[in-house]
């Protein structure tokens, strides 16, 4: 199959849905999430019969458009995600209809579905993009539904805060985006990666300072996107106002999308020796401050979005020594499976707050007190995701770890894996003290009955939670894909 | 055919399950260990001396890249650790008190811990021996959070970050050792990589040495790394701190026997006079510290820090002796300390204190517990008759032989200081005993006292049993172990 279908069918899928939702009646506008959700799976079990070889490559849409297994996968992450973002959404609907105005029932429920899956179509267009240009459209695409989804909670004044600095912050990294790549085109006369990468080798030396100046702009823009220590003030508050699910789909496919890019600009410059040895370093500075301002940062928080909202940027950090470790002969599997990992614990505790941010009304950790005698399954769900975050063994989250270090510890990086370890066991810290709360403290309320868990949510768990320890013993299925 | 190894590790994680849906979680988990310590003295009667080295081998290859592959055998050292293992889990949920919140769940913890330490003990491979030590990290924060005493949130929080610290550090150490493997052997399989160590072609470093040293050394509690250990024995319910103390901190020791052994002998003796210095931190200035102490429980805690020392002077004495009294001592103080502090929470639900001052002649009310009591204080100093007496034995001829080639020298010299580790011990044993059972009855002693729970009086007879059958025919263990380091250089 030729993968440029696979964005195309997200594109028309999302439109029928929007179709779908202005005709169904009132009270039912809920219903779209159903196909929305059936047709990323489909599409999604379609990418693992995608021949690239089907790809016209002399089609002028080919320069811009790349087929290797780091687009597919990516591909895959952004449609997994989406997925288990809307059955997230399924389970938060009640929230969003208690905050949008509206006298017609579940009016406004439809885009709140349907919006997702444009996101996903821009994130699987950003997964393949080797020229600049389509990297600036596809990753607008993804921005401007942020913008609509982060402030989607119109009576929630948190949420509108939100909007309006993910909105300031966003335009003012686009800004340094579309400034860098003028840069670059003006020392190299392409957009394309390739050609760049062609070209650059046979520039003079005083080219070099106008050429990085373009990159540090171009890699300040993916700072903002991976959220990366010093551009991460923006996430601990949109992180906590955004809608939960909303919260999800940014910190992981947001992020990883970022750092796909981020992947494919960096191996177009560090081919070359005067350029690497100035970029790694700077990767490696960046990684050490974002792994320590990202943990501390994480430990006093009481509120479970911010502190993973913090635990996001703690991940970035390691991620990013992956980044720095780039030349290890390992080193792009190991940031892949970190990503992967990630995407797996960071969903699971997600979808678990949600559920019981609804049912508790609130998504401080003390409301987590006790849930293990209210609600035994979600507490241990919750347990391994947090496990898997910390990096415990026998979960898919220290193997990442462990394969990050890994690369580290081949390029020499010594300092920033005593860093790394330190981090690491300061992060135990503040996950374990959402272990606490579920464990050893007492709910408010003895009494509260269980909590319900609809049976998509309910099926999602078991297969996140599965997945998280057998990755963990087994992790070839994951390796594969990457490779 | 489901490899036996395997089910040794399943057992308790099936049960594990059972306890945390089912009822009767006391019930089944007893039923569980008992199974695993059935099963564990089947292997050992059907594990051959004659062809020695690793049995009961079973494996698959999970990750070619990195040659990760999950395999299970065991060598008479294995075997050692599974009997310590099974003894200690069966008599710590046997001791287990009436549970109020979540039994199930503090069942399940336990019976965790168990089978990492099983799973890590009968690992052939490098990832998986660290992997399965790391189950019981969380079991033991929920152990001591939940249902531990004192400041049971503050030293929860401690015990997890310092032993989290540690295992990180020796997970580079691992890593280190990995990455030197020759190309050509892509590996982690531990026994090629004590082949390669005993052949020179595997030398990662002093660096690497000094990594994975203090980073097992922090999980054994060495000097100075030890501050984690005395609390959280003292504030852990007593059947968690007898899986901790008994089993999880022997876990160190058995990685260096199995790993550091092989691979570093060179550093091992290129930094000898800095573990001898520290070791001597463990038993002088330790032994003091626990001299000092006013309350049962933090007494045991230090004691058992104390105790590593010998271990650590048999690890760095390096023949086949010292190495050997090494993994009896491991034996050996794993059933003794499992069994003191079994008591000692009897102990404390009886008498409702465990200071000292407040004790005193609970013999006159309590005569069985103060006779179960002796027994495990004599075989904690080393009473010959029981393991602990050839295991120091051994220890102290191995460290001083290391010597004499050389005239007299630092193992020597430590060896004498060592000696008075025994007095040391011999004093805040006996003196515990006396204030405990013997003289005026204190403050918290009243003829209302009932004598020892059958429950504890039995688990306790098992673990005293284990420790004099062995004391009394050494060679049960030692026909297993010493094959094991055979190849080793004199």
């Amino acid at each position: 199959m030729n993968p440029l279908y696979l964005e195309v069918a997200v594109v028309i899928l999302g439109l029928l849905l929007l179709v779908a939702e202005s005709f169904a009646g009132p009270g039912r506008k809920s219903g779209i999430a159903h196909p929305a959700i059936t047709g990323l799976i489909l599409i999604f079990i379609a990418t693992f019969w995608v021949n690239p070889a089907a790809l016209d490559a002399s089609a002028p849409y080919a320069r811009f458009y790349s087929t290797d297994s780091l687009a597919i996968f990516f591909k895959q992450i952004a449609l997994l995600t989406t997925i288990v973002v809307l059955i997230m959404a399924q389970e938060f609907a009640p929230v969003v209809e208690a905050n949008l105005p509206s006298s017609r029932r579940g009016a406004g429920l439809g885009e709140f579905y349907a919006l997702p899956v444009f996101t996903c179509a821009g994130l699987m267009w950003m997964a393949s993009a080797v020229d600049f240009v389509l990297i600036f459209v596809s990753l607008e695409l993804v921005t401007i539904s942020f913008y609509i989804l982060v402030s989607y909670l119109r009576h929630d004044r948190l949420s509108v805060e939100a909007g309006v600095k993910f909105l300031v912050l966003g335009a003012l990294s686009t800004g340094f985006l579309v400034y860098g790549i003028t840069w670059i085109y003006g020392v190299t006369g392409q957009t394309n990666l390739n050609a760049i990468a062609a070209v650059i080798p046979a520039l003079k030396v005083a080219a070099a300072p106008a050429l990085l100046f373009g990159l540090g702009l171009v890699l300040v823009s993916l700072g903002f996107k991976v959220a990366a220590v010093p551009f991460q003030f923006w996430i601990p508050d949109v992180y906590q106002g955004a809608p939960t699910p909303i919260t999800a789909f940014l910190s992981v496919a947001s992020k990883a999308a970022g750092f796909v890019v981020l992947l494919r600009v960096l191996q177009t410059f560090v081919v070359v020796p005067y350029l690497q040895e100035k970029i790694l370093p700077l990767m490696a500075l960046l990684a050490g401050v974002t792994m320590v301002f990202g943990n501390l940062a994480a430990i006093p928080q009481s509120n479970l979005k911010r502190l993973l909202a913090y635990s996001s940027v703690a991940h970035a950090g390691y991620l990013l020594l992956g980044v720095a470790s780039l030349g290890a002969p390992f080193v792009g599997s190991a940031i892949l499976f970190y990503l992967g990992a990630y995407l797996l614990m960071t969903l699971l505790a997600f979808l678990v707050m949600t559920i019981v941010a609804k049912a508790v009304g609130g998504d401080d950790i003390a409301d987590f007190n006790g849930l293990n005698q209210r609600a035994p399954q979600l507490a241990f769900a919750m347990l391994l995701a947090m496990a898997s975050l910390a990096g415990v063994p026998l979960t898919v989250g220290f193997l990442g770890k462990l394969f990050i270090f890994e690369a580290a510890y081949q390029q020499g990086h010594f300092v920033l894996i005593t860093i790394g370890i330190v981090t690491v066991a300061a992060g135990f810290y503040y996950y374990l003290k959402i272990v606490r709360a579920m464990y050893w403290q007492q709910a408010a309320d003895p009494d509260a009955p269980g909590i319900p868990v609809g049976i998509a949510a309910r099926i999602t768990i078991a297969i996140l939670c599965a997945l998280i320890i057998w990755l963990g013993i087994y992790p070839a299925p994951l390796l594969s894909l990457i490779h | 055919m489901m490899s036996p190894l395997l089910s040794l590790i399943l057992i308790p994680l099936v049960t594990a399950a059972f306890c945390m849906a089912g009822s009767a979680p006391r019930r089944i988990s007893i039923f569980g260990a008992a199974a695993n310590l059935l099963l564990t003295l089947h292997l050992m009667g059907s594990y051959s001396l004659e062809v020695g080295g690793f049995q009961f081998v079973s494996g698959r290859l999970l990750m070619a890249s990195h040659g990760l592959a999950f395999s299970l055998g065991a060598d008479g050292l294995s075997m050692v650790m599974l009997l310590l293992t099974t003894l200690v889990t069966l008599a710590a949920v046997w001791v287990a008190p009436n549970i109020k919140r979540h039994e199930g769940m503090f069942y399940a913890c336990l019976l965790f811990i168990s089978a990492g330490a099983i799973g890590a003990f009968v690992s052939l491979d490098l990832f998986f021996f660290y992997a399965f030590h790391e189950l019981a990290l969380i079991p033991t924060f929920l152990l001591i959070g939940i249902w531990g005493s004192g400041e049971r949130q503050r030293i929860a929080w401690k015990v997890t970050l310092y032993l989290a610290t540690g295992s990180f550090v020796l997970l580079l150490g691992l890593i280190g050792i990995w990455l030197a493997v020759p190309a050509g052997f892509h590996t982690l399989d531990i026994r090629v990589l004590q082949q390669l160590g005993y052949a020179g072609l595997l030398t990662p470093g002093p660096v690497v040495y000094l990594l994975v040293l203090f980073g097992f050394g922090s999980l054994i509690a060495l000097f100075p790394f030890h501050t984690w250990a005395p609390e959280a024995y003292a504030s852990a319910p007593a059947p968690a701190a007898m899986l901790h103390s008994g089993v999880l901190k022997k876990f160190g020791l058995y990685g260096l026997l199995r790993l550091a052994v092989p691979i570093f002998p060179a550093e091992i003796q290129q930094f000898a006079n800095l573990l001898l210095l520290l070791l001597l931190g463990n038993i002088i200035y330790i032994g003091f510290v626990t001299i000092a102490q006013k309350r049962l429980d933090l007494m045991l805690g230090y004691s058992s820090v104390m105790h590593m020392g010998y271990a650590f002077l048999g690890f760095v004495a390096l023949n086949q002796i010292g190495l050997a009294g090494m993994s009896l001592m491991i034996f050996a103080h794993g059933l003794t300390i499992a069994a003191l502090f079994a008591l000692c929470g009897e102990i404390e639900r009886r008498a409702g204190t465990l200071e000292f001052s407040q004790l005193g002649g609970m013999a006159g009310v309590a005569p069985k517990l103060g006779l179960l009591f002796g027994f495990a204080v004599f075989a904690s100093f080393g009473l010959p008759g029981f393991i602990n007496f050839p295991a120091e034995v051994l220890i102290f001829f191995g460290a001083f032989a290391r010597g004499v080639s050389s005239g007299f020298n630092a193992y020597q010299i430590t060896t004498a200081f060592a000696l008075w580790g025994v007095v040391i011990s011999a004093i805040y044993m006996l003196r515990a005993y006396r204030r405990i059972f013997w003289g005026h009855r204190g403050a918290a002693v009243t003829e209302a006292i009932a004598d020892v729970s059958p429950a504890v009086r039995w688990s306790v007879i098992l673990l005293l049993a284990g420790l004099l059958i062995t004391g009394f025919r050494p060679s049960l263990l030692l026909d297993s172990i010493n094959p094991v380091f055979d190849l080793l250089v004199p």
